[in-house]
């Protein structure tokens, strides 16, 4: 009871003012939690793996941004470019030594080895980097506030979403429309069936991991820009989350992965918005709202619905 | 079990016995402490290795269900008179601030109450497969640990609980990691055993051929959660105090090498993993302190690196060497005797064969 | 397949004996060392891990400490310096490790209270005593004979903070605190306390919003902090999620002063909160301007030489935790642990970096706070206090 009243208490209290900054708030948490999502969501979608690593990829891609502006002094918009295709190296690194040997393995030591990547990825920055926090660079343009109404955004706010969406409409276009988009779903409908066609399975794994590791630069580097700390585990948590916002959205489904960002990063501010008596609970309700749709609809809200093949 | 290897495992434990009391009266406190851990980490990783190795469903809650054991230990063995010091914050809950157990009763409660969870959070979860059981055992022990961290007045939430009351006895530990192996073994070999690997191997199959699927995954996954609560609370003894933070579900990670090192599917293959892993680890010390080769300081040596070989270990570990130590084998005295009388031919593929 | 099972065995074997050329060669170091007379001291401080920063700060003043005063009782201080990895279980083992293996009488150390509570039962067990260099949290040395410090404890600073902001006039005060932080959680208590008490105002905390370590989005927690429009933030925390947390406070237009603990008092904070955590308020237990003892300015000249830069508090509780060890070794006119450990309680007056240092009968040391503010990208000091 005393639960409700204090409920009602607050949305009696709250201005439109603050209603309004938080829901600006969760969009933009949601456009970025969407931009890494997809990355999770292409690869499951072609090899039926969560890629532990991708969380961790999005770390490195913050690092690469911080050598590329603040020790070798490049220009940030000529840093992000070169940010991308590290990265996307990186992911082709990983996916050549650490799943490619293990394509025909069961599933469970390909997630094994997915972890160990990970945990490789973490030990290893935080050897090389050592575990105190860098600043990520400071780009004025993006980073500035700018105040409408009395509602205060980054201006970085106001292009996630518009990257995010972008990304999307791109991979849409790439994955429904094109060659490799086609090679790709028939890798995903029936991986045997995809090689014995003549699909080049490696190419089309590589071009994946390419598409993926690019979309963890370009969200890295909002990302960075957004909460300017960069730490050897800053992937964990986040990456964490973002798996859980593919998994809602239907995994493998792209367009899923979106909505699924956006159900979780609105939720996330507003249960604390509307229960700021249940904050330190906060990290719980990505678990709770993953387990539940779980439950009710296995395969996510927009994904389709499989039988187990004998 | 022919009797001769009856007697012969009576006599493995007794030696083994005999053993883990020369370590308390002869070795020192660093010397037991690890290997209390190594037989700690034992428990829990057969206790992991009950639901991914046999059972074949990948959960990643280990960490979670080991908090709850270890905070049943916490909060009900510390010597009331020293509990308002403890919980110096925010005072004990009056509902448990009185209650004192024995460490013997703290145990099997910590154990119930994880197997209690489970069998909770089994229902919804056990019907997924693969990579969403995964996630969602993490979630859950995420969960735990942030239950926890919350509830102030029942576990001191981030501030931790000490002067719980250390045993860093081997014979005490090695007892309880005796029964426990045993049990296993026991269940392993018995019907429940057998309906697990049906299940490992192919669950529609096993359904066909009647095995219940669901009871059958949610009697290992009880079962895992109520030993792994168990090593949790002996955690917690080891180390006299817990935080919230110990059971960050990084350290599922630890118990996962364990067993694929080990072999998953295999008992015997996680003591031998629990071994090496902790002694190794401990071993692996040296890589970060400075290496001096003609009085130069070779930089590559220094805090991190052990991690780093760590983790390369566990990657070189899932892709060349997929099976493990042990594979889903066990060790049996009928391989030990057969290896005894000709070690040579052992290796040999014909004599691999015959001894299976 | 062979190939690759070829390839594993030679990279395992690699690894082995690697392993073993690098322990034969310790063991060689060690004995020689051992044969001459040296007095072992450890050094136990987290250099992996959530703490590397911490601990790294604390060995710099350890060793610098060491540098300037090497020698005790007419023989050689050597430091064993062994990473805990802001793991608990290292902790207790390290320690261990430290007592058993390397048989040092006196541990310094460390940062992070949890770890030192870890590493408690261990020197309580093996009477071997302990100085914690800055682990806060009243509970180390409660009910244990063996654990000291060299720094003061999260009620201390509470309190001061709580008497700061209301002396500067504060009524109504909001608090942030890292639910998952003993440190925060335990600044966060004391300061209610002592603010509810000085103002005699039930009302006077307006909010109380958590966080968990690594979180990096605070926006939700501080839309809802600015709509109840505070005099002043106390958010003690992590120095990586404090300046983030700052920084998106400023972004939502929040003009109330920020105030917190020691943790602040790294480059980092000031790195990565740039120009938003100007005006930050923190208390600590070392400041130039308040050097006043002879060992101060010794450490200050030394540390400047040493390593560029200001030193940090952090930096002068290693120092202070070396020289509470080797004081007591001289009183105790030898390496008898429990002797050391005797001499150690009854430290009274010493000439210390932060101050006279003595300890009281939990083992804690007496010492006024430092209050700084951020300004100018630097730390700056602002007051002192001292509350009895």
């Amino acid at each position: 009871m005393d639960f409700l009243t204090q409920f009602f208490q607050v949305i009696a209290n709250m201005s439109a003012a603050s209603l309004a900054q938080h829901i600006v708030n969760g969009i933009s948490l949601g456009s970025l939690y969407a931009l890494i999502a997809i990355g999770y969501t292409m690869v499951y979608g072609i090899l039926l793996m969560i890629n532990f690593a991708h969380a961790d990829i999005v770390m490195m891609a913050c690092y690469f941004a911080f050598f590329g502006i603040t020790v070798f002094h490049i220009p940030w918009y000529l840093t992000f470019i070169l940010v991308i295709i590290a990265t996307a190296l990186l992911g082709v690194v990983i996916e050549r030594t650490a799943y490619r040997p293990l394509r025909d393995a069961p599933k469970n030591s390909v997630l094994i080895s997915a972890i160990g990547a990970s945990f490789l990825l973490e030990n290893l920055a935080n050897y090389l980097f050592s575990g105190r926090p860098l600043r990520f660079p400071d780009i004025p343009l993006l980073s500035q506030t700018i105040g409408i109404g009395s509602v205060q955004i980054q201006a970085i706010c106001l292009v996630i979403p518009v990257i995010t969406f972008i990304s999307l409409i791109v991979l849409l276009h790439i994955v429904n429309h094109t060659k490799t988009g086609m090679a790709m779903r028939a890798v995903s409908k029936d991986y045997e069936i995809a090689r014995v066609m003549g699909v080049n399975i490696d190419r089309v794994i590589s071009i994946t991991f390419i598409i993926g590791s690019s979309l963890a630069a370009i969200g890295a580097f909002m990302w960075g820009v957004r909460y300017p700390g960069i730490t050897p585990l800053l992937g964990v948590m986040p990456g964490l989350k973002c798996f859980i916002a593919a998994v809602i959205g239907g995994i493998g489904n792209i367009k899923g992965a979106v909505i699924g960002g956006f159900i979780l990063g609105l939720g996330e501010v507003l249960i604390v918005a509307f229960f700021p008596q249940l904050s330190g609970y906060r990290d719980a309700f990505a678990f709770i709202v993953l387990i539940i749709i779980l439950f009710y609809k296995p395969t996510g809200l927009l994904g389709e619905k499989t039988t187990e093949k004998v | 079990m022919s009797k001769r290897n009856m007697i012969l495992t009576v006599v493995g434990l007794i030696v083994l016995f005999a053993g883990a009391c020369y370590a308390q009266f002869e070795l020192d406190s660093y010397l037991r402490r690890i290997i209390n851990l190594c037989l700690i980490y034992a428990i829990i990783g057969l206790s992991m290795n009950l639901t991914n190795g046999f059972a074949g469903q990948f959960s990643l809650g280990q960490a979670g269900f080991m908090a709850l054991g270890a905070y049943v230990v916490g909060v009900f063995t510390v010597p009331v008179e020293l509990r308002a010091n403890v919980f110096y914050a925010v005072p004990m809950n009056p509902l448990i601030a009185d209650i004192q157990l024995p460490l013997w009763l703290a145990l099997i409660v910590g154990g119930l109450l994880a197997a209690l969870v489970a069998f909770l959070i089994g229902t919804p979860v056990l019907r997924l497969r693969g990579d969403y059981l995964a996630i969602a055992t993490l979630g859950f022990s995420e969960i735990i640990r942030i239950v926890i961290t919350n509830a102030q007045s029942f576990t001191n939430g981030a501030l931790g609980i000490k002067d719980i009351p250390t045993i860093n006895d081997v014979r005490y530990i090695f007892l309880v990691t005796a029964i426990i192996f045993l049990f296993i073994t026991c269940l392993i070999n018995s019907s429940y055993g057998r309906a697990f690997k049906a299940i490992r191997e192919d669950e529609i199959a096993a359904e066909a051929m009647g095995v219940g699927l669901f009871r059958h995954k949610c009697m290992a996954f009880m079962l895992s959660a109520f030993f792994a609560g168990i090593g949790g609370g002996l955690y917690a003894t080891l180390l006299g105090t817990v935080d919230p933070k110990n059971f960050l579900f990084t350290l599922t990670y630890n118990f996962l090498l364990i067993i694929v090192l080990g072999g998953m599917g295999s008992i015997t293959g996680s003591m031998l993993g629990s071994i090496i892993v902790t002694a190794g680890l401990e071993y692996l010390r040296i890589f970060d302190e400075p290496w001096e080769i003609f009085g130069t300081v070779i930089p590559l040596f220094r805090p991190g690196f052990r991690m780093v070989i760590f983790s390369l270990l566990l990657m070189i570990c899932v892709l060349f060497w997929r099976k493990g130590i042990m594979g889903t084998e066990e060790f049996t005295w009928d391989k030990f005797v057969a290896f005894c009388k000709n070690p040579f031919k052992y290796f040999t593929r014909k004599g691999a064969k015959n001894h299976g | 397949m062979k190939m690759k099972k070829l390839l594993s065995v030679l990279l395992a074997s690699a690894v082995m004996i690697g392993a073993m050329t690098g322990c034969g060669g310790d063991k060689k170091k060690d004995e020689k060392k051992a044969a001459g007379d040296t007095i072992k001291v450890g050094v136990f401080l987290p250099l992996t891990g959530d703490n590397a920063a911490g601990g790294e700060l604390e060995l710099r003043g350890i060793k610098l400490a060491n540098k300037l005063h090497p020698e005790v009782l007419g023989k050689k201080v050597q430091l064993i310096v062994a990473d805990n990895k802001s793991d608990k279980a290292e902790a207790a083992s390290v320690a261990a490790r430290l007592i058993e293996k390397d048989k040092v009488c006196t541990i310094l150390g460390t940062y992070g209270s949890s770890l030192a509570m870890a590493a408690g039962n261990i020197v309580k067990e093996a009477k071997v005593p302990a100085i914690g260099t800055s682990c806060t949290n009243p509970q180390v040395t409660a009910n244990n004979d063996y654990y000291f410090r060299a720094c003061f404890i999260d009620p201390f600073q509470g309190t001061v903070m709580a008497n700061y902001a209301f002396k500067k006039g504060a009524k109504k005060v909001a608090i942030v605190q890292e639910v998952s932080n003993d440190y925060s959680v335990g600044l966060a208590k004391f300061f209610v306390e002592a603010f509810q008490k000085l103002t005699n105002d039930k009302n006077c905390i307006i909010d109380v919003a958590n966080y968990q370590t690594g979180d990096k989005d605070f926006t939700a927690v501080l839309t809802n902090l600015k709509a109840k429009n505070p005099d002043a933030v106390f958010a003690p925390g992590n120095f990586t999620e404090s300046a983030l947390l700052i920084k998106q406070a400023r972004q939502l237009g929040i003009k109330a002063p920020f105030m917190g603990g020691d943790t602040w008092e790294t480059q980092e904070f000031i790195d990565v909160g740039g120009k938003d955590v100007e005006g930050c308020v923190l208390s600590t237990a070392f400041d130039r301007e308040k050097a006043s003892t002879e060992e101060a300015k010794k450490f200050l000249k030394a540390y400047t030489d040493e390593y560029k830069g200001e030193p940090s508090a952090l930096s002068a509780l290693g120092y202070d935790s070396y020289l509470i060890a080797i004081d007591a070794i001289k009183r105790a006119g030898g390496t008898d642990s429990k002797k050391i450990r005797d001499a150690i309680a009854t430290t009274k007056d010493l000439e210390a970096v932060t101050g006279k240092t003595t300890l009281d009968k939990n083992g804690d040391a007496i010492k006024a706070a430092v209050i700084k503010v951020v300004k100018d990208g630097k730390f700056k000091y602002l007051d002192f206090v001292d509350v009895k």
